[in-house]
């Protein structure tokens, strides 16, 4: 054993030493190159990572063909709650919905963009969740549920949200974000989500068919 | 000296005494881990239990904080354990690390006591200083951030500097560059954005950085250090091994970070990164597998320390299961878009933590037990040696069990609750009240149960083992002894 350390160079400690450096530099300096490429990518603004203004539009999740996955696509002016907001206000809305992401522990139980805990369901797309009936009665069921979920229907199990202290202002945050959330573009990801019907005529259900992205490939 | 097999600080070294310390806290964290672990497992069977009182989301966060502050203390302790052996000089500021000692321990209770009590606050910065980042793994408020930072900072001066003062080994060497890493990296976890993409992608940068590749790097060192220590491996070759795993772990490990960009807002081109580097992953644990496995053959098994030297073969074999293979099974996004955020996710950190780390640590605190009782014999014929045995064994058991009742679960999920449902609400529970799913959670509970058992096990056997010995450890084979001089 002691031979074959000392008779192969492929073998030998000082090899090896110098692979150890080389490769975890080279490593590093790629990642750190594609960091940089990265954070521009996601900042909020741009292509994948929308504005937090998208929140005054109709978002949908919509099957693109040249991607081979649903992609979210950004439709006509649908502001939240009915009033359309600056890019500011909207930015301040969708900051206090994430704070209270954080300060509620959501991630504990949920996961965000399939990141957290397993005990309840993905908040990725929930706003575009089917289970809050329709589209005129989904923001206020959202705030309705957030504010008290202890006494409302959620499963055959018996599992249920518990009561978080979450005031009515922190719900309708936690909507933007969610709003502001499922506009993402997560590479595809959840696969095969069936979204809530948001067309307001049943032409324009042909219509959305559609995506208005469809044009783009974000990258490459 | 004191007779064999009384406890006695005068037998362990500055740095040791200071390590027992740490393993102290590690090993009743561990238990604190198990304990919610515990109580989060039963939110599954009896969703009324504790409601409103301890949540899911409270138990949950205890549980995997416990797991990352109980590695932490091990790991902290492991090296500080090493740290005049290899550096053939004490450790520069004793004080110093005696004075974090107690300001960690004491910012972990208070932590601790804010998350049991306090649990959730208003969604305003100032929950995220005092009370809880909401962030998986490092969930810790952001003065406790700061607290660890500055702890880490005085802990790698003490390292650094003692090498310095001494001698600089290989394992040496790759010890205090990883340290700087380790360190370094949690610094990108401590930032809050409105963004979730962007907050995802730095929060990866500590959690990816630290499992996948710097902590796997810091265990090869102390694997490296227990395999000279109990079996007097060369240390020529111990090294030679760890460059090997150095180069092969960051090698694949740094850009691996890519499959946790797969679907959080990051562009594409880390589908094709993240895949292809993460797959190469595995390749490194088997080496460590080879690694450990021959040079215990070659020594024919015969060590100064038989459970220490146990645990060691458990980490290898841990380390390859549940982060290679299980990590490889759903690293592609081919795969992953289904299995992402499902039960496979906790199947395989289950596995992958208990066997790459929670091991190590363990076989730790066996070399420390024993020179801690006057370097007493360990080895074949160990009288009470049942129960190092049924610890490690009953350990196993549970763990094994876990890992594959959520795997089943984790399957049944990825087949109805996204490949066929598309991960809405109502697609989510009806996978969660398929009679599979069920079924997985109740056989979860079951070896939640055998885990705790080897646990209480393992805590009596470490406060007890060698104390009826009057046997000194054995000794290494003259060529042995001359490999760890």
């Amino acid at each position: 054993m002691a031979e074959m350390t000392t008779n192969y160079w492929w073998a030998s400690e000082s090899f090896w030493k110098k692979m150890a450096i080389w490769i975890t530099a080279a490593s590093a300096v790629v990642l750190i190159f594609l960091t940089f490429d990265t954070v521009a990518k996601i900042t909020a603004g741009g292509k994948r990572v929308p504005a937090y203004s998208v929140i005054n539009h109709r978002i949908d999740y919509v099957f693109d063909e040249k991607r081979n996955h649903q992609v979210p696509v950004i439709g006509p002016e649908e502001p939240l709650f009915g009033r359309s907001l600056s890019e500011s206000e909207a930015a301040e809305l969708v900051n206090k919905g994430k704070l209270t992401v954080q300060a509620k522990n959501c991630m504990n139980c949920h996961t965000l963009l399939g990141n957290g805990a397993y005990f309840a369901p993905d908040l990725t797309k929930s706003w575009l969740d089917p289970a809050w009936g329709s589209k005129e009665v989904r923001e206020q069921s959202m705030i309705e549920f957030l504010m008290d979920p202890s006494d409302k229907l959620h499963n055959a199990l018996g599992r249920r949200m518990p009561k978080l202290g979450i005031t009515e202002e922190e719900a309708r945050a936690t909507v933007a974000f969610l709003k502001w959330m499922s506009a993402i573009d997560t590479n595809g990801f959840p696969a095969n989500f069936k979204p809530i019907d948001q067309a307001d005529t049943p032409a324009e259900a042909g219509a959305q068919a559609t995506p208005a992205a469809a044009e783009s490939s974000p990258v490459q | 000296m004191a007779s064999l097999g009384v406890l006695d600080s005068a037998n362990l070294n500055g740095g040791q005494k200071l390590a027992v310390k740490y393993f102290t806290v590690a090993i009743a964290l561990f238990g604190a881990q198990v304990l919610f672990g515990l109580l989060a497992g039963l939110q599954y069977l009896y969703p009324d239990f504790l409601y409103g009182v301890l949540d899911f989301s409270v138990n949950r966060m205890l549980h995997i904080n416990a797991l990352v502050v109980w590695l932490l203390f091990g790991f902290i302790g492991a090296v500080y354990w090493l740290l005049e052996d290899e550096s053939g000089v004490p450790v520069v500021g004793l004080a110093l690390g005696n004075l974090v000692f107690w300001v960690l321990t004491l910012a972990v209770v208070v932590v601790v006591g804010i998350y049991l009590l306090v649990q959730v606050g208003p969604g305003e910065m100032k929950s995220i200083w005092l009370i809880n980042e909401g962030r998986e793994y490092i969930e810790a408020p952001r003065w406790a951030d700061i607290g660890i930072v500055v702890c880490m900072l005085a802990f790698f001066y003490n390292v650094a500097a003692t090498f310095m003062k001494g001698r600089f080994t290989g394992i040496g060497g790759v010890l205090v560059l990883d340290l700087v890493a380790l360190a370094g990296l949690y610094t990108a976890g401590m930032w809050y954005t409105p963004n979730i993409s962007m907050d995802q992608h730095w929060w990866w940068w500590v959690i990816h950085l630290w499992v996948e590749a710097t902590w796997e790097v810091l265990v090869g060192c102390l694997l490296a250090y227990g395999l000279i220590k109990t079996m007097g491996v060369r240390r020529k070759i111990v090294e030679t091994w760890l460059y090997i795993e150095v180069a092969l772990l960051f090698g694949s490990g740094i850009l691996g970070l890519g499959h946790h960009y797969f679907w959080i807002g990051t562009p594409e081109y880390w589908l094709a990164i993240g895949g292809f580097f993460s797959a190469l992953e595995p390749i490194p644990l088997v080496a460590m597998v080879v690694h450990a496995v021959f040079d215990a053959g070659h020594h024919k098994l015969k060590s100064t320390n038989n459970p220490a030297l146990a645990w060691m073969i458990a980490q290898a074999f841990g380390n390859f299961f549940g982060a290679g293979v299980w990590g490889f099974m759903h690293t592609l996004p081919q795969i992953n878009l289904y299995t992402h955020g499902t039960q496979w996710t906790a199947s395989h950190g289950h596995l992958a933590f208990f066997g790459a780390y929670a091991t190590i640590v363990i076989a730790f605190v066996y070399l420390a037990v024993q020179k801690w009782r006057g370097n007493v014999w360990m080895s074949g014929e160990l009288v009470g040696a049942w129960r190092w045995k049924w610890a490690i064994f009953l350990l196993h058991v549970g763990m094994i069990g876990m890992t594959m009742a959520l795997l089943i679960a984790g399957y049944e999920q990825s087949q109805i609750e996204r490949a066929i449902e598309g991960s809405g609400w109502m697609g989510y529970f009806a996978a969660q009240a398929h009679p599979w799913f069920q079924q997985g959670m109740t056989w979860r509970m079951i070896s939640g149960w055998v885990f705790a058992a080897g646990f209480l096990l393992l805590a009596w056997d470490l406060l007890t083992i060698g104390s009826r010995e009057s046997r000194p450890a054995r000794r290494l084979e003259p060529q042995e002894a001359m490999a760890v001089s």
